[in-house]
């Protein structure tokens, strides 16, 4: 490792670094004369892992080298590398620009990935909609000599557009001809994945960072960042913002930096964090919360995908959160009963209580079915995800569902949606 | 040795017996899918926890060694 006869960036943004979006996909060539030959993976790049504790980007923060040391002891050079590129996140752009501006950088983690672990394949899952992302991965591929490139078969799946999609056993399932939904488990993927075979999935924003780390070492990696999250994250930030979009800011930067560097427009009524299965933040508390994993654990918070979106004032966050509730019930996979009976239900209730149809007692339900819904009972997060969501909403803006409550919906309760949406979809494949 | 139930969530269709043979460990939500409580349990149960997972008509009930559950920690 740190084979590199050219400098390390100091300065962020590393993974955005190089020429602007406007330029579309770096090309290969720019690439190397930017960033140098990428090394082969192997135990140095694991030990690197693991002494930086990169954790994954698709949203669960698991450490990456625990997945990998798991793959890599059960491979026998029969493994497969699945670069998660889903992006189901209605929030979150992060990766789909990731994807589109480096592709030979999430190729090059890939491809390192893949080399440590003692994989034979690597397959690319990108969301079936991120057409920009998978032309610029298509491109990158043949530039690498197509689908042979480095020393295993590469191949792009274009995933459906659904949001339980890019979860890991879903993903696998998908590539394997079957339909987008998660499996139980276990198996896990590192033990029995694709084709049966011990699976890496890992999403595209880890393994960019992993090229990095592998050009340029660990103490590099930690020179951004906090002792507990070093190095940079993605982030998309939208809302009430001027300058909406992805951007790459240190671990350990507080929300309020991350706010003000996106200009905020107006008075904010609260901050999600994290996307769809995150949480809602007074803004009070959010501007001075650090964006490192350790300090949002302890304040029983995560980063989840990255997602920062900042409600405008005058929306109404019950509606916003009804909404949110609405398109995760649509999305549940409908495999598991909590999932798909409850879900539904605490929509609807959500909805009532934001057109001001529902009173205390509709409150006490969606706290009672909160209670009952959370503890991971599906074959995934999903129904916690939705719950977090629910339960944030419900105690950040306590004081707007008084209102509600008191006097009926408000008027901002009728406007049009202020979060994004896709539109809904139906089928798994 | 202490023991744990678990439920795959997707074999489960909510017939709801294992509420009724392990009430101790298991109580059913709103729409009639097991919620199992998380604490461990030891022999003095076990044979209401077997019961309640032999009598499950979709086989959805996994009893399993309350220690084992540590590999969750892997993935």
């Amino acid at each position: 490792m740190s084979q590199a006869t050219i400098a390390p960036p100091v300065a962020l943004p590393w993974l955005l670094g190089g020429p602007p979006a406007e330029i579309g996909p770096e090309p290969l060539q720019d690439h190397l004369d930017r960033l140098g030959p990428c090394p082969v993976g192997g135990p140095d790049l694991l030990s690197a892992l693991r002494s930086t504790g990169l954790r994954g980007r698709g949203g669960a923060r698991f450490p990456a080298w625990r997945k990998w040391r798991a793959v890599r002891e059960r491979s026998q050079g029969r493994a497969v590398v699945l670069v998660n590129g889903a992006e189901g996140e209605p929030a979150s752009w992060k990766d789909r620009v990731l994807m589109a501006m480096r592709p030979h950088l999430v190729l090059d983690g890939a491809e390192l990935a893949a080399d440590t672990v003692g994989a034979a394949e690597v397959v690319l899952y990108v969301g079936s909609e991120l057409t920009d992302a998978r032309q610029a991965l298509e491109r990158a591929i043949q530039e690498r000599g197509g689908r042979r490139w480095g020393r295993r078969r590469t191949r792009l799946v274009a995933g459906p557009p659904r949001y339980v999609a890019g979860e890991e056993t879903a993903a696998v399932r998908f590539v394997d001809g079957g339909p987008a939904r998660p499996t139980f488990r276990p198996p896990r993927p590192f033990e029995r994945g694709v084709r049966g075979r011990p699976t890496l999935v890992q999403n595209v924003e880890t393994l960019a960072l992993v090229a990095l780390l592998a050009r340029f070492g660990p103490a590099w990696y930690r020179t951004v960042g906090t002792s507990s999250s070093p190095g940079p994250l993605l982030v998309t930030v939208a809302g009430a913002v001027r300058r909406p979009g992805v951007h790459e800011v240190p671990h350990g930067v507080s929300l309020g930096q991350v706010l003000a560097t996106a200009e905020p427009t107006g008075p904010v009524a609260g901050v999600l964090l994290g996307g769809y299965f995150g949480a809602w933040l007074p803004p009070a508390r959010a501007g001075s919360l650090a964006l490192d994993d350790q300090a949002l654990a302890e304040a029983g918070l995560g980063l989840g995908c990255g997602v920062v979106f900042a409600l405008p004032g005058e929306a109404c966050p019950l509606m916003e959160t009804a909404r949110v509730l609405g398109f995760l019930a649509h999305e549940s996979a409908g495999q598991c009963g909590p999932c798909r009976y409850g879900l539904g239900a605490v929509a609807d209730v959500a909805h009532r209580v934001a057109a001001g149809q529902g009173g205390a007692d509709e409150v006490a339900l969606l706290q009672r079915w909160a209670g009952q819904l959370r503890g991971g009972r599906g074959a995934c997060r999903h129904p916690d995800g939705a719950v977090t969501l629910l339960t944030s909403a419900l105690e950040t803006f306590s004081e707007h569902l008084r209102l509600h409550l008191r006097g009926g919906a408000c008027p901002a309760s009728r406007a049009a949606t202020c979060l994004p949406f896709p539109p809904l979809r139906e089928g798994w494949r | 040795m202490r023991y744990r139930l678990r439920v795959n969530p997707i074999a489960c269709a909510g017939h709801g017996l294992c509420a009724e043979l392990f009430p101790e460990r298991v109580r059913l939500d709103d729409w009639g899918y097991p919620i199992v409580a998380p604490e461990p349990f030891d022999e003095r149960l076990l044979p209401h926890a077997r019961r309640a997972v032999d009598q499950c008509p979709r086989l959805a009930l996994l009893l399993e060694q309350a220690e084992s559950r540590s590999h969750r920690a892997h993935a």
